[in-house]
């Protein structure tokens, strides 16, 4: 048998070795928000349970809710909201085996982002 | 010879176990959050910061409060589902499991919060009303 020429295949690419593209940014991101929006679900949670307890408490919950903080988390989680549900959307259309292609993939990414961004001022200038 | 058929031999051999259950329920919630998440948004958006009777009086109302019940349970359920994935991902052995339970705990503690101080709000609601009739 004629000698085979070994060839230097790559090794199995690891998440830290991978260069960061559009498609793998987008897709982390979509974990990022929606697990970091059960902060916010915790603190609205915890907002209504205080209207259900006492106008005291509620006077407590309310400052923490409106103070800088409050609006920090909000406004992070407002954006995460809207990231994570156009994420969401674009992966039931990637379910559906649509969208795949490596370009249809980057613009859907950049619509991703450009829509999570436009959809977050919308809510702020609406709510 | 074996009398299986090939499905029956497959099944319960993939790494989940339980096939495409998990995947599916996370498509089914995602697509009743995809029409809740958005109300939902606006009764909470115009309702925070307000004071206490304007709080209770749109909660003890039916449709601030089916809307709020319905996001807390699919959204807690599609939250404990969707870290499970993460956690499974990163994590392996006993503090896998351990986190597993802490998310779902989480998620079930935030359910039965919320709907508590829904069921109590429209209770106050009715109080209020009742007085004020």
């Amino acid at each position: 048998m004629a000698d085979v020429k070994r060839v230097e295949r790559p090794l199995s690419p690891h998440l830290q070795i991978y260069r960061p593209q559009l498609t793998s940014i987008t897709s982390i991101l979509t974990r990022i928000t929606g697990n970091a929006l059960i902060v916010a679900v915790i603190l609205v949670a915890w907002w209504l349970l205080a209207a259900a307890t006492s106008p005291d408490y509620f006077d407590f919950a309310n400052a923490v809710v409106t103070s800088w903080f409050g609006k920090l988390v909000f406004l992070g989680s407002i954006w995460a909201v809207w990231y994570h549900y156009l994420a969401g959307l674009r992966h039931l259309y990637f379910d559906a085996g649509k969208g795949l292609e490596i370009k249809t993939a980057e613009k859907l990414g950049m619509g991703v982002i450009i829509g999570s961004v436009v959809l977050t001022i919308i809510t702020i200038i609406l709510v | 010879m074996r009398y299986l058929t090939a499905r029956k031999r497959a099944e319960g051999k993939g790494a989940s176990g339980t096939g495409t259950e998990h995947h599916w329920y996370m498509t089914m919630s995602a697509v009743g959050l995809a029409f809740l998440v958005p109300v939902f948004l606006y009764i909470l958006g115009s309702t925070i910061g307000a004071p206490l009777e304007e709080v209770i009086a749109t909660f003890s109302r039916p449709f601030p409060a089916i809307i709020t019940a319905l996001v807390t349970v699919v959204g807690m359920r599609h939250f404990a589902k969707g870290a499970q994935m993460m956690i499974e991902d990163y994590a392996q052995g006993t503090a896998r499991k351990a986190a597993i339970i802490a998310a779902y705990a989480i998620a079930y503690a935030v359910t039965a919060a919320v709907l508590y101080a829904l069921a109590k709000m429209a209770f106050i609601g009715l109080i209020l009303g009742a007085m004020g009739a």
